[in-house]
């Protein structure tokens, strides 16, 4: 079960961003990670920490390596959240429409 | 056309857009009559706000309760701090869930665009952390979205 707010605390700092972005184009080591970012594995290896327990990356035994790579259930339960909350916020625009186009009407009947 | 555009912006900013085929000043007045906004502030189907006070001056206090009906609710409060018809909006408010979330600091503009309004809500929360709480609690009107695909990332 993903933990929506485990999700997104761990999506609220920049180096985990770009670790997410980067394993978006596919599977990656420890190290393959750490290089493009001025930091040590260790550090690295606690942001995929923070990543894994949100349910947002998942690693792979092979044998002395555990390439990591996106967690297609946690990031799809989350879109399937921000899916529902945006239509919520678009429905909530829709309804302004309505009531819009019901003030035009009734400025209408007033200047006549 | 009417399409609304979320983005988050440094660590610490929502910016919603949005187009009315309606003048500013129509658009400002849904925004702070209470009669209006509680036409269409709602969120998900099923939901009302019995509860709309909104004092649109300098320092007037803001209250939405809304309910599903089914014993589920919630609340924001906030405070206008600048308004300028049919221009701008400036107001803070915060959610109670019931503890009250940290402030989130609220712009919105109204711009004419052609015979409609551009209208453009620039939303400031204290730090990135705060602003993942919200995101994740879908937060007052039912906004927050696609984080992750706005920030291009998946």
């Amino acid at each position: 079960m993903l933990n929506l707010d485990a999700a997104f605390s761990a999506l609220a700092d920049p180096t985990r961003r770009a670790i997410l972005s980067r394993l978006a184009k596919g599977e990656a080591t420890v190290m393959e990670l750490a290089e493009p970012f001025a930091m040590t594995q260790p550090a690295i290896s606690q942001h995929l920490k923070v990543l894994e327990d949100a349910r947002l990356v998942v690693r792979r035994v092979e044998g002395a390596k555990r390439p990591r790579r996106l967690d297609k259930a946690g990031i799809d339960a989350m879109d399937q959240w921000l899916a529902m909350l945006r239509k919520a916020l678009e429905k909530n625009y829709d309804r302004l429409d309505e009531v819009l186009a019901t003030m035009a009407k009734h400025k209408k009947g007033e200047t006549r | 056309m009417t399409k609304m555009m979320l983005k988050t912006e440094g660590d610490t900013h929502v910016v919603v857009t949005r187009r009315f085929a309606a003048p500013p000043e129509a658009v400002y007045r849904a925004h702070t009559d209470p009669k209006l906004i509680q036409k269409w502030l709602l969120g998900p189907e099923g939901w009302t706000m019995p509860v709309c006070i909104n004092e649109a001056r300098p320092g007037g206090k803001i209250r939405y309760e809304w309910t599903n009906g089914k014993g589920a609710g919630y609340y924001i409060t906030g405070e206008y701090l600048e308004l300028e018809p049919y221009n701008k909006i400036v107001h803070v408010e915060r959610m109670h869930m019931p503890d009250p979330t940290p402030d989130n600091h609220v712009e919105t503009r109204f711009d004419a665009d052609g015979a409609g309004t551009l209208m453009t809500m620039r939303m400031t929360l204290p730090d990135a952390q705060t602003r993942a709480a919200m995101l994740a609690t879908g937060m007052e009107r039912g906004m927050e979205a696609s984080y992750v695909r706005l920030e291009g990332l998946i």
